[in-house]
């Protein structure tokens, strides 16, 4: 799916980077934990998340997300939105829940940029 | 012909809003070197859970990100707390984080297993009320 049809799609509110509507999109990873994005995600995918404080433009560009989805409604501070002016990272808005957006993106073809987490997740010693 | 490269950024302790700054910088001048998307993502990341930790934890730090022919050299050192049990802090899910920290979607005691997951060897030094040192190699 392109952005545009994913806003379409979720009735989500482009809020910045309307120029990159046309880039197509095939994986997402939805967490509201930046640990684990950094960890999981993979190029090109879209981060889908309830935060809207700036940190989540700067590990976006960081894990080259292709672009946010911001759900349950909520519409980021105006630092946010600048900032992913300024580093080129698409951010739209829906009012849907996170498991109705991932639910809906993925009866649509999106998929997880991952399936599952290989192996064991406990204590790692140095 | 070899060639270093060599740039350090310091960090504020309780710097908030600024989280992460420095790391999308690293990120984009490792760019301009030509450093392979992988290994530069590995980079990134791992001096991103770096700064969060600088500025969730110690006063004051410094990132020095060394780039030689073979390596991606990083070593984050702060003036801090110390950490008291390094194994413990290791741990994925322990974590002595405050609420301010959890808001930003950080301090679920991810940081230390993220950094070591991106390295090719890790070490951390720390001594308790002075600070502590992350030694991080990357392969090119």
């Amino acid at each position: 799916m392109i952005l545009r049809e994913i806003a379409d799609l979720l009735d989500a509110k482009v809020l910045a980077g309307e120029k990159h509507l046309g880039v197509e999109v095939k994986t997402a990873f939805s967490a509201d934990l930046m640990s684990d994005v950094l960890a999981f995600a993979k190029p090109g995918s879209i981060m889908i998340t309830g935060l809207t404080n700036p940190q989540i433009v700067r590990i976006a560009s960081i894990v080259d997300n292709s672009a946010i989805l911001i759900v349950r409604g909520k519409i980021p501070p105006d630092e946010t939105i600048r900032l992913a002016e300024e580093l080129d990272i698409p951010i739209l808005s829906t009012q849907y829940i996170l498991f109705e957006t991932s639910g809906r993106l993925y009866a649509n073809g999106i998929v997880g940029c991952i399936r599952k987490i290989e192996g064991p997740r406990n204590v790692v010693p140095l | 012909m070899s060639q270093e490269y060599e740039v350090s950024f310091p960090v504020e302790g309780e710097n908030f809003v600024n989280a992460g700054k420095a790391s999308v910088a690293i990120k984009q001048l490792l760019k301009g070197l030509g450093i392979q998307d992988d290994i530069l993502r590995r980079a990134a990341i791992a001096t991103y859970e770096a700064e969060v930790n600088i500025i969730s934890y110690a006063q004051q730090g410094t990132i020095n990100v060394r780039v030689t022919d073979d390596n991606i050299l990083i070593n984050i050192e702060d003036i801090g707390p110390g950490i008291t049990d390094i194994e413990q802090a290791m741990e994925q899910g322990y974590s002595t984080a405050n609420d301010r920290i959890r808001e930003m979607g950080f301090g679920a005691g991810m940081g230390l297993f993220n950094i070591k997951n991106c390295s090719d060897s890790f070490e951390i030094l720390s001594e308790v009320n002075k600070g502590t040192l992350l030694k991080i190699r990357i392969n090119r």
